[in-house]
């Protein structure tokens, strides 16, 4: 090769540029990571078709899947947004990969915006998946598009919070096992495919602050009861969605 | 761009005191690069990667300046980014991806960067394939994180332990590669505790030692800065010593040991010794067992700090 090959000329790509390459780079690692998947994809999709189709729960009045979808949805924002990101990130502070990115000229903040918007690339193909399946199950959603979409916004803002904050403070180990744990934990106890109603009054009034509960419930106001803006729902996601990326904010160690 | 030439050349540390937690790991430090190749070393725990990611604008210093490209590292990371080439000790990578996919994205984060088909070929990443991060050697490993580090044609490149672990013909395509970067105008900073790597490469050695620096210059000025180099042979006995001494420079010292074993001390280079055999041969001395023993970076390192560097 002719000489001046590594001539200096350097520049940092265009900010747009480089969170969509960003981005991108982000969807495909989460896409090819099979546990990812498994979290994302299949356990949602399965629960959806198992809990519709074998009389498992008592889901109340009418059909299992309109009581199943709306929760199987929230489940699915706290896979991505909050297991998957938590393990993901935490492994990538582990391996120095957000040390090696702060050096490059990607600001932090352009990683955190590239980042969320690898989540909702996510929940939008897993919705759009979910939905899918929903609607061949017999689901006959109800409500403002709208307002489902702020409540998953808002689940996802509190979601993500909290997975970084987790992340960014224990060990990539530590993380993975107690991102695990606390999706079984709300997945069971968080109104996803078991109602509220079964527990005990003492712990409803408990778990309907958990932000998964709001998130489903929600949900379920609006798409089974056509409900317009459940704003206790609203309220319960905006405060953990404040609290999370607060503490995410303040906590968060990059190394 | 920034055409205009850094005042005090690429890098100046002044006073760089680190400390974590009771342990101060760089204790006033002062350290100046100029262009060309620069390499920090010292034993494990001496603070040279404290200092290095100071620089790469990673840590805050506890007192003292640093200045990067004329830049602030913390306040000025921005402006200072773009322009440096950063390589860890280790990874860096995300786990599930390939060789080639994170060298493509590190080139997207830059405006101009090198061809990456290119970068591939030359540092033999190509045989990696669809193999993940994880799953390839760690002299693959070392070379694609080579390969991110000046993959967006910085100014200024850092290398810590560029060449830990690898082996004898991964290091020399490593040297190449330095040697490439020197030559094509990009400044390299590069720690090291392999003496021949600093030997080989460097413009301008800096050793480092319990979080100062102890001794800085060209390799060839260290090692005429300690103790004197030495040549020896044996002769005749009774040889006029006075004589020899006459036909040697100003700095020498010669001595007959024991009867017909002679010593020369002084800057012992190639000039010196045909004094001394054409001395011998004016005087008709056949010199036998003709020897120098020529100060190592690693002599005048062990000196410095009374450390063996691997320890």
């Amino acid at each position: 090769m002719s000489a001046g090959t590594y001539t200096p000329k350097p520049g940092a790509a265009p900010v747009g540029r480089m969170i969509a390459a960003q981005a991108v780079l982000e969807t495909k690692m989460l896409l090819r990571n099979g546990e990812q998947l498994l979290l994302t994809v299949v356990i949602p999709s399965l629960l959806l078709v198992l809990f519709s189709t074998v009389d498992i729960v008592d889901t109340g009045e009418g059909k299992a899947v309109d009581f199943l979808a709306p929760g199987v949805l929230a489940l699915a924002v706290m896979s991505t947004a909050f297991t998957g990101q938590a393990i993901a990130t935490g492994f990538e502070r582990r391996y120095g990969v957000l040390k090696r990115l702060g050096a490059s000229p990607l600001p932090r903040w352009a990683l955190m915006t590239a980042k969320t918007l690898s989540v909702l690339v996510t929940e939008v193909l897993q919705i759009a998946l979910l939905t899918a399946i929903a609607l061949a199950l017999g689901w006959s959603p109800h409500g403002n598009p709208l307002s489902v979409a702020l409540l998953l916004v808002l689940g996802t803002a509190a979601f993500s919070g909290l997975g970084l904050l987790m992340a960014g403070t224990l060990k990539a180990e530590a993380t993975l096992a107690a991102a695990n744990l606390v999706f079984l934990l709300l997945l069971v106890g968080g109104g996803v495919v078991v109602p509220l109603d079964k527990f005990p009054d003492a712990a409803q009034s408990v778990l309907g602050l958990l932000p998964i509960s709001a998130l489903s419930d929600g949900l379920r106001d609006v798409l089974q009861d056509g409900a317009s803006l459940p704003w206790g729902a609203v309220g319960v996601l905006a405060v953990w969605s404040v609290l999370g990326l607060g503490a995410a904010a303040r906590f968060f160690r990059w190394e | 761009m920034h055409e205009e030439p850094v005042a005090g050349g690429v890098l100046q540390v002044r006073g760089l005191v680190k400390r974590y937690g009771p342990k101060t790991a760089v204790d006033g430090l002062d350290l100046t690069a100029h262009e060309g190749v620069t390499a920090v070393l010292g034993p494990n725990g001496a603070g040279k990667t404290t200092t290095i990611e100071t620089c790469e604008g990673y840590r805050r210093p506890d007192a003292g300046q640093v200045r990067v490209l004329g830049l602030d590292p913390v306040t000025q990371a921005a402006a200072l980014r773009p322009r440096i080439g950063v390589m860890l000790q280790s990874g860096g990578v995300y786990s599930g991806a390939r060789a080639d996919e994170m060298l493509r994205h590190m080139a997207k984060l830059h405006a101009h960067p090198l061809d990456v088909d290119d970068l591939i070929e030359r540092l033999g990443l190509g045989s990696c394939g669809r193999t993940t991060y994880r799953r390839l050697s760690g002299g693959q490993q070392q070379r694609l994180a080579l390969a991110m580090a000046v993959v967006g044609r910085p100014e200024l490149v850092f290398l810590d332990e560029p060449t830990a672990g690898l082996d004898p013909q991964a290091r020399r395509s490593t040297w190449d590669l330095v040697r490439e970067l020197r030559s094509d105008g990009v400044s390299v900073v590069l720690t090291t505790h392999y003496m021949d790597e600093a030997e080989q490469l460097a413009d301008d050695v800096a050793i480092i030692d319990e979080g100062k620096v102890v001794a800085q210059g060209s390799p060839e000025q260290l090692c005429k800065g300690g103790a004197e180099n030495t040549l020896r042979f044996t002769g005749r006995p009774g040889l006029d010593v006075a004589s020899l001494l006459k036909a040697l420079p100003m700095d020498s010292a010669a001595a007959e040991l024991t009867p017909g074993s002679y010593r020369v001390t002084g800057a012992v280079d190639p000039q010196l010794l045909a004094t001394v055999t054409s001395w011998c041969a004016q005087h008709g001395v056949m010199p036998d067992k003709i020897s120098v023993e020529r100060h190592t970076l690693e002599d005048v390192f062990l000196e410095l700090t009374g450390k063996e560097l691997r320890g």
